[in-house]
């Protein structure tokens, strides 16, 4: 092999090892700011769920977790499961959304 | 001219769709909403389903459609697992309240043999009344603390109240209140719409893969499917009642269940119960 390409191979290596770094050093950077905020979008896209009477046990799960890692200071955990909170009220509230047509299709006739 | 007048001819028709549209009362929830049609379709898909199944055997849900089941519930009726719930709810049925009233003092024909025409809608409250609902606002005006739903002295008071309405046929009656027929809606909504994570309806089991099996259980045909509680269940280990049904399976599918006796619940018991009109009471029950 040519140094040339040796040289490109090396630097994407470098390229993705870094990229992979940083993204572990920003989950663990998260402040407990940044952690409150992504929770606080959580509760609120739960809340929604709630009102549609439609919530997910997995979410309220996640946000338990969330708050149980927060309180232990780790913030980078506890962002991840409120993120995850978050991405599956949403869900949740779409699937209420769709049924609340989508249901008649199921009627026996 | 002529195209003028033409014009203006088709312009008021529309003018007078639109003043109808507008004076006309809308159609009336009872009018768009057909429970009898549905009744008809919904027993007509199970006789075809099953056709071997005679109409009161679908009280026994799994039982009535898997022939080992079958048998080996006929070795478990042998010595019935409900029996001391039986015994138990007979008891405190007849045991007089401290201002001396008893249960039968609060319902029509003493609560002996009313179990098929519960749950009804009172027209007074303008809601789905069931009879746990019925027996614990029982205990409540004669001064005594309402019962946990879905287990204990309430399963077993039902268990009792149950049993002396077995062989009656269900009888729910829809009476022509839009209120009414606002909660049967409610409730076949609640039945066909997909919840929870796993995204799965009542429906989903108990009308698309009713008799198929789902891990190690056969799933119940949703007709008759509630006139054997409450039902002794030997995953619980217990008794339950349908309130601990309802909250069993939504927890199942992944959904925060709601409080038994939730508005949604009862709606959904209205509903599944006027589905299976027709069908004898044959509670309490077993399941695996």
């Amino acid at each position: 092999m040519k140094p040339e390409k040796i040289m490109v191979r090396l630097a994407l290596v470098l390229l993705v090892g870094a990229t992979a770094l940083a993204g572990a050093a920003s989950a663990q950077a998260a402040t407990q700011s940044e952690f409150e905020a992504a929770y606080r979008a959580a509760t609120e896209a739960e809340q929604k769920a709630s009102a549609l009477r439609n919530q997910w046990t997995p979410t309220e799960a996640a946000l338990e977790a969330a708050a149980k890692a927060a309180a232990a200071k780790d913030y980078g955990t506890a962002m991840d499961l409120a993120r995850r909170a978050e991405a599956l009220a949403e869900a949740s509230v779409e699937q209420a959304k769709e049924q609340d047509k989508l249901w008649q299709n199921a009627v026996l006739k | 001219m002529k195209v003028a007048i033409a014009t203006i001819g088709r312009r008021a028709a529309a003018c007078l769709v639109l003043l109808l549209a507008l004076v006309l009362p809308p159609a009336s929830a009872e009018q768009r909403i057909d429970p009898a049609a549905d009744q008809r379709a919904f027993q007509a898909y199970f006789r075809q389903a099953f056709p071997s199944v005679a109409l009161n055997d679908f009280a026994n849900g799994p039982y009535a459609v898997d022939k080992d089941m079958r048998k080996q519930w006929e070795e478990i009726m042998q010595f019935p697992p409900y029996d001391f719930a039986l015994e138990d709810g007979k008891k405190l049925f007849e045991t007089p309240f401290k201002n001396g009233k008893t249960y039968a003092d609060c319902f029509p024909q003493k609560g002996i043999g009313i179990r098929q025409n519960y749950p009804y809608f009172d027209r007074q409250t303008g809601e789905v009344v069931t009879l746990d609902l019925a027996i614990n606002r029982c205990r409540e005006q004669n001064g005594e603390t309402p019962l946990p739903y879905q287990v204990g002295d309430m399963a077993a008071i039902d268990a009792y109240m149950a049993s002396t309405s077995r062989g009656k046929p269900f009888a729910i009656a829809l009476p022509a209140d839009p209120r009414a027929f606002a909660a049967y809606e409610k409730g076949k909504k609640f039945f066909y719409e997909r919840r929870g994570q796993l995204n799965f309806s009542c429906a989903s089991c108990h009308v698309q893969a009713a008799g198929k099996r789902l891990r190690g259980d056969i799933l119940a045909p949703a007709l008759g499917i509630l006139a054997s509680f409450p039902i002794y269940r030997s995953d619980w280990g217990s008794m339950g009642t349908v309130d601990r049904r309802f909250i069993s399976c939504n927890d199942q599918v992944r959904s925060v269940a709601f409080k038994p006796e939730d508005e949604l619940y009862r709606d959904l018991e209205y509903f599944l119960s006027y589905m299976s009109n027709g069908v004898a009471i044959a509670g309490p029950g077993t399941r695996p």
